[in-house]
């Protein structure tokens, strides 16, 4: 176990300094932001499984180039920083841009500066989390229990949420657990069309960089912390949850 | 073997740097980025020195040199950081002078949406008003200045219609795409040779915030630095001086 010392206090106006007891208990505005992404993540999580689930077994039943054109497209928001899709949301769904435009007819809200924006955007980032995971585990699975559900005569859907739900939960469990979690650390976007309203878009992410910003360490390792602290223990939720998963790799690196 | 090739990656590494001596980071306030690029164009056509430049918010270029960011002169948005820097000894005493006043405009990327009173700011049905964040871009500070003036604040955070950019130029950014209606931003980011260069906007009357004077200094680190002292006196001369002026800053 390595553990590193805090340095000593190099004293001076913006030096956080551990010597001095911080307030551990939250202000209403940071508990604010906690809600708000607590509220991002759960609508992200459920919004990004219900799309992502059919769009990962439509690719994993067969082989072809449109599909998986479809699987690239749904992975590349891995690759792609999250500010580029910011830029875009900002000037193609903004009032001027040719999305935005059909918006407005519609009569609908636009997206920047809005929650429903930073949710939009969330399930954009989050589907790669989301499919990855189903898809593997539906190709894993093979075309045999949905032919046998089929021959007891049940519907597609029928057999999706009777046969292939059950059988594939741990990549469920990961797909709602990476999604959920990838949403509170939602950044870059934040930043691009959130426009920092407190209660509508300023995120915990969002409290934190204004913070280290203006120079507020004490306030910033507060919030940062508890974030490490909840990463880490999401992802220790994720193996305890699915054993399965570790043990195949266990048994692939035995092979 | 492997050792000569890693020394000659490390020769190619370190001479062009060294060749290139009289080259220099410059901080520039977001709001003077325009200017600040043609002035750096043309000191190096002059000088031959090169001015690197990077842009943000005063405050978080205070935050950076704090924390040894090796910059050689700054050009902030206010009077006040650079200020602080030379109370804290991370400037070059002595210094500091100002470089430009600017001046805050209430603008919109709609012809026609912006009277000449701004009393568009106290009747109108926006949705969104953008500004730079206050506590770290001197025209954030400015803009709440005027909002506090005319008693509007309060309600326009009541109603969640204030949205803040991360510096200035975020703000514009906002107003420009059209998601914010309004901004309170930089005169010089909308303004070019004595007309805005889009849409339409208010001067703000000069009286409803405190003068902006953006000073600029020179770190402690580049204190011997020729090419750095070069660069902040070619500040002052006539050709900076005529750049500066066409973006609607004042000079004395």
């Amino acid at each position: 176990m390595i553990s590193v010392p805090p340095g000593p206090p190099t004293g001076g106006a913006g030096h956080f300094t551990w010597m001095r007891p911080l307030s551990l208990s939250l202000t209403p505005a940071e508990l604010s932001t906690i809600k708000l992404s607590l509220k991002l993540a759960t609508c992200t999580m459920a919004i990004s499984l219900l799309l992502g689930s059919p769009i990962a077994w439509w690719i994993s039943r067969r082989d072809t180039l449109p599909r998986r054109l479809v699987a690239a497209v749904a992975t590349m928001p891995l690759v792609i920083p999250p500010t580029v899709l910011g830029f875009y949301l900002l000037f193609f769904m903004g009032p001027f841009g040719p999305i935005g435009k059909i918006f407005k007819a519609l009569n609908l809200q636009l997206l920047p500066f809005t929650f429903s924006g930073l949710v939009v955007a969330s399930v954009i980032c989050s589907m790669p989390f989301v499919i990855q995971p189903l898809s593997n585990a539906f190709v894993a699975l093979g075309e045999r229990p949905l032919e046998a559900a089929s021959t007891l005569g049940a519907g597609t859907l029928d057999a999706f949420l009777s046969v292939i739900a059950p059988q594939a939960k741990p990549a469920f469990l990961t797909a709602a657990i990476m999604s959920f979690a990838h949403a509170i650390g939602e950044f870059g976007v934040v930043l691009m069309i959130g426009g920092n309203i407190p209660n509508v878009t300023r995120v915990l992410s969002m409290q934190i960089y204004v913070y280290v910003e203006n120079m507020d360490y004490d306030r910033a390792h507060i919030l940062a912390g508890g974030l490490v602290v909840f990463a880490v223990l999401s992802m220790l939720a994720m193996q305890i949850l699915n054993p399965r998963q570790t043990d195949k790799t266990g048994e692939r690196a035995h092979r | 073997m492997k050792k000569i090739t890693l020394l000659l990656a490390l020769v190619a590494i370190l001479v062009p740097s060294l060749a290139l001596a009289d080259e220099f980071q410059v901080a520039v306030a977001s709001n003077f980025q325009a200017p600040a690029e043609l002035i750096a164009a043309q000191f190096e056509a002059d000088t031959g020195h090169k001015a690197i430049l990077s842009f943000g918010a005063t405050g978080a270029f205070y935050a950076q040199i704090q924390n040894g960011s090796p910059v050689a002169v700054f050009l902030a948005a206010d009077a006040k950081t650079p200020k602080k820097l030379e109370d804290e000894g991370l400037a070059k005493a002595g210094s500091i002078f100002t470089y430009a006043q600017g001046a805050l405009v209430l603008w919109s990327a709609t012809e026609g949406y912006v009277d000449d009173q701004g009393q568009i700011l106290k009747t109108g049905d926006y949705k969104h008003l953008a500004v730079a964040d206050p506590a770290r871009a001197p025209y954030g500070e400015a803009a709440y200045e005027l909002l506090r003036a005319w008693d509007l604040l309060a309600g326009l955070e009541k109603d969640q219609r204030l949205v803040t950019g991360e510096n200035i130029s975020q703000t514009v950014q906002f107003v420009e795409t059209g998601n914010a209606e309004l901004g309170l931003v930089a005169l010089s980011q909308v303004w070019k040779d004595g007309q805005f260069k889009g849409g339409s906007g208010w001067k703000v009357s000069p009286d409803l915030y405190s003068p902006i004077l953006q000073d600029v200094v020179i770190l402690k680190a580049a204190e011997n630095d020729t090419a750095a002292q070069a660069f902040a006196d070619y500040l002052k001369g006539d050709k900076a001086r005529e750049i500066i002026l066409s973006f609607g800053y004042t000079l004395d």
